[in-house]
């Protein structure tokens, strides 16, 4: 198994949260991984990234190369774009909310953003903000994106739910409840459109 | 014991926790800080009574960690790269003294400058002190390494540094732990006079570190972190240190290259090892992630030898750090590409927060400004420099840290008057107050504007040292009491504000204007901590 995933968002959207979650579930499969984080000065707002390795050999790089990350799971359009140059061609998924998170005077128009990203071959698009809200916080829209992902991983559900259940422990039942139904609410979009 | 999933500077941290360090000094700076606040937030380490609190710039922590080493005890110093600068001096001394307990310094360098002014090399200042330099290529050796440099540094009596880059820094593997050590108890050099630098004795002392050299290279051969793996190709040989070595092999299946390669962690590089590789093959590529140090070497002023091939031919770009498929590019290699970006994709550059103090300081300021022609702000580094974006565009400079004050004296003895600094409270306790003393000494007709949100914000909320501090410490330094000035930056004092900086820029002489509002950040996580603090004593 090998999967190579770039996660893409904006400084403060929870892109380093879905890493954990993947990352802790994958450990619970005995799958090696490798994450490389962005901190510093482009968490201010600025478009940050994570490369996510996971594997079931040694993996080398701590960088995905260019060209050959299976999955691109975004929480922002024009950020999801940002990183198709990295998606392989020929297989590669490109998973992503549609809200766009807008702190710039020369914001392209979203249609245009949709455009591009349907022209894809593979994509799924989510309002995973609208999902957040109805479970009570936009602040979960990270999460609802995971579960849009999840069918695309190769890691069990279940233990998607159990890396839930670890890391948001200590920040109490009422966090975990609510991150659990926001993945499942992500899934179920994901298994609607078949 | 179970693997930890850790950054690469958690698991310096951890190595260092476990190798039995007695303190770790540093000031923040991305992409170390992780290392400090990790050792911070360890229940082991409070336990083992290690101290971490942070320190008011990188020359003191690396002096206070030189007086730890004097005192017989495991010492670490973190900083990020351009932070060795600010410690130079006592970083190239403690080579001369040499170390009595184990004394690592660790370097962060940031190729491709994701978060810094400048992407320079840590190993030339190893080299320029001669002291060993170890190069991790992956977390577990980021956790063994920072434990071999405790003790390769208590083996001989010499300061270590680690350097690491960005990537290793902030990316996660597992990483595998091993016995804990006792910390060093309190014993002083056997020389009372080892770190006195009299010429005399230096001259001694500098002789000892000439000796060791030889040493050092023989402990590079034998460590294990220098390996040349023996390939049956010998067209290509292949010198690639620290992380370089991972994005070599991500080109071949089963990571198996079919050239002999030379893996380098620990420096100086043994003779010995290069020569056997050089002997073998055609042709060299040497993949180091910064400038490039061991092809120069190699290569030599004229390179009358071998074809090397490296950043200074153009195989690799000399700027930006490396990553697999500029490995492959100059391997020949051919790699895959992806789908080609769409044009509509804008630049994000970060941004203040929304609600942020400086911002409400900078429109008081470009305000009060507008009547004066413009380039007078020399600014420093923080979050306040991205006022030098838009929509503010408020500042003219940021060169290094402590700066803006001191340019602003430079410029005022030029003409330009008035100058202004714009200056952090981290920044400023870091290097602004000998500058401000200059001002003082030199009545310089300029305006501090001290941008007080009391938390070191750029790198994340850590405490300031300057917190509770500012006021007094511009009045000791003997600014006029008439002529410090506090404001409140906040959207509903513009007028007041704006008017309280026109009349210290009609002032002729130093005047400070302390800008206090606390960062919403760390005022944010300061809340949630006090409510949690509120929830557990109702319980
Ligand atoms: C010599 C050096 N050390 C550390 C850094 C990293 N660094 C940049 S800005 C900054 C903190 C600035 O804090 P402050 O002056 O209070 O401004 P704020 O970010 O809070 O606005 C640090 C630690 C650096 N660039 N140079
Ligand atoms: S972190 Fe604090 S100082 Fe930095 S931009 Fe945000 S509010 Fe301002």
């Amino acid at each position: 198994m090998k999967k190579d995933i770039i996660l893409a968002g904006v400084g403060g959207q929870g892109i380093l949260t879905i890493a954990t979650v993947i990352g802790t579930a994958a450990l619970m499969e005995g799958l090696q991984l490798k994450q490389a984080e962005v901190h510093g000065m482009s968490q201010r707002g600025g478009d940050v990234q994570s490369h996510l390795r996971l594997s079931s050999k040694p993996i080398a790089s701590d960088l995905i190369p260019e060209g050959k990350a299976d999955l691109v799971i975004s929480v922002e359009p024009m950020e999801s774009l940002r990183y198709i140059i990295m998606m392989n061609k020929e297989t590669g998924w490109l998973i992503t909310s549609m809200n766009p998170f807008i702190n710039m005077s020369n914001y392209p128009s979203l249609e245009e953003l949709l455009a591009e990203i349907w022209n894809l071959p593979r994509n799924v698009t989510i309002d995973a903000e609208k999902v957040a809200k109805e479970l009570g916080t936009v602040k979960a829209a990270n999460i609802v994106v995971l579960g849009a992902a999840s069918p695309y991983l190769e890691i069990k559900f279940d233990n998607l739910e159990k890396a839930i259940e670890s890391i948001f422990a200590e920040k109490g039942n009422d966090m975990i409840q609510l991150n659990l139904k926001a993945l499942r609410a992500g899934r179920e979009l994901a298994d609607k459109r078949g | 014991m179970q693997k930890l999933l850790l950054l690469g500077d958690e698991a310096i941290a951890q190595g260092a926790i476990d190798a039995g360090l007695s303190g770790v000094y540093a000031y923040p700076g991305t992409p170390s800080t992780e290392i400090t606040e990790y050792i911070q937030a360890s229940r082991e380490a409070k336990e083992r009574n290690i101290r971490s609190n942070w320190s008011a710039n990188e020359k003191t922590a690396m002096e206070s960690a030189i007086g730890m080493s004097y005192a017989g005890k495991k010492a670490l110093v973190c900083m990020k790269h351009v932070g060795l600068n600010v410690a130079a001096d006592a970083f190239v001394n403690a080579a001369i003294t040499g170390a009595n307990g184990g004394l690592v310094v660790l370097s962060a360098d940031d190729p491709s400058m994701h978060s810094s002014q400048n992407e320079q090399d840590s190993r030339f200042y190893g080299k320029f002190a001669m002291i060993p330099v170890l190069e991790p290529s992956n977390q577990q050796e980021a956790y063994d390494m920072t434990r071999y440099a405790f003790a390769l540094s208590e083996k001989f009596g010499t300061p270590v540094l680690i350097r690491v880059t960005t990537r290793l820094a902030h990316s996660r593997a597992g990483v595998q732990r091993v016995e804990v050590l006792d910390q060093n108890d309190l014993h002083l050099p056997s020389n009372l006079k080892q770190f006195v630098l009299l010429p005399s004795i230096a001259r001694k002392q500098y002789n000892q570190l000439l000796g060791k050299q030889a040493r050092f290279e023989a402990d590079a051969l034998t460590s294990g972190y220098n390996q040349l793996i023996e390939k049956d190709n010998h067209k290509l040989g292949i010198i690639a240190c620290g992380l370089a070595y991972n994005y070599l092999i991500e080109n071949f299946e089963d990571h198996q290259v079919p050239y002999p390669v030379l893996k380098v962690g620990q420096y100086p590089v043994p003779h010995d090892l290069v020569r056997k590789l050089y002997d073998q093959v055609d042709e060299i590529l040497v993949l180091e992630d910064g400038y490039p140090l061991f092809e120069e070497l190699l290569k030599g002023y004229l390179n009358n030898g071998k074809k090397i091939m490296g950043r200074l031919d153009g195989s690799i770009p000399m700027a930006g750090e490396l990553n697999p498929n500029i490995v492959a590019h100059a391997m020949g290699i051919p790699v895959n590409v992806g789908h080609q970006n769409p044009t509509v994709i804008q630049g994000r550059p970060p941004s203040l927060c929304d609600g942020c103090s400086h911002t409400d300081s900078f429109l008081a300021l470009n305000e009060a400004l507008r009547n004066f022609s413009s380039g007078r702000v020399f600014s420093d580094i923080g979050c306040y420099t991205l006022s030098a974006l838009k929509p503010l565009e408020s500042i003219n400079s940021c060169v290094d840290m402590g700066a803006s004050i001191t340019m602003a004296i430079g410029a005022a003895d030029a003409g330009l008057v008035p100058s202004v600094a714009s200056i952090g409270d981290s920044t400023f306790t870091h290097s602004g107050m000998t500058g401000l003393l200059d001002a003082v000494n030199n009545n310089s007709p300029i305006v501090v504007v001290i941008l007080d949100n009391s938390t070191t914000g750029m790198t994340g909320g850590q405490q300031s040292s300057a917190l509770g501090k500012i006021d007094t410490i511009c009045l000791g330094l003997g600014v006029h009491p008439d002529h410090i000035k506090i404001i409140t930056p906040l959207r509903r004092n513009h007028e007041e504000n704006v008017k309280v900086i026109t009349d210290e820029l009609n002032y002729q002489g130093v005047s400070v204007i302390i800008a206090r509002r606390e960062c919403i950040q760390t005022l944010g996580r300061r809340m949630k901590l006090k409510a949690m603090q509120k929830m557990e004593s109702n319980n």
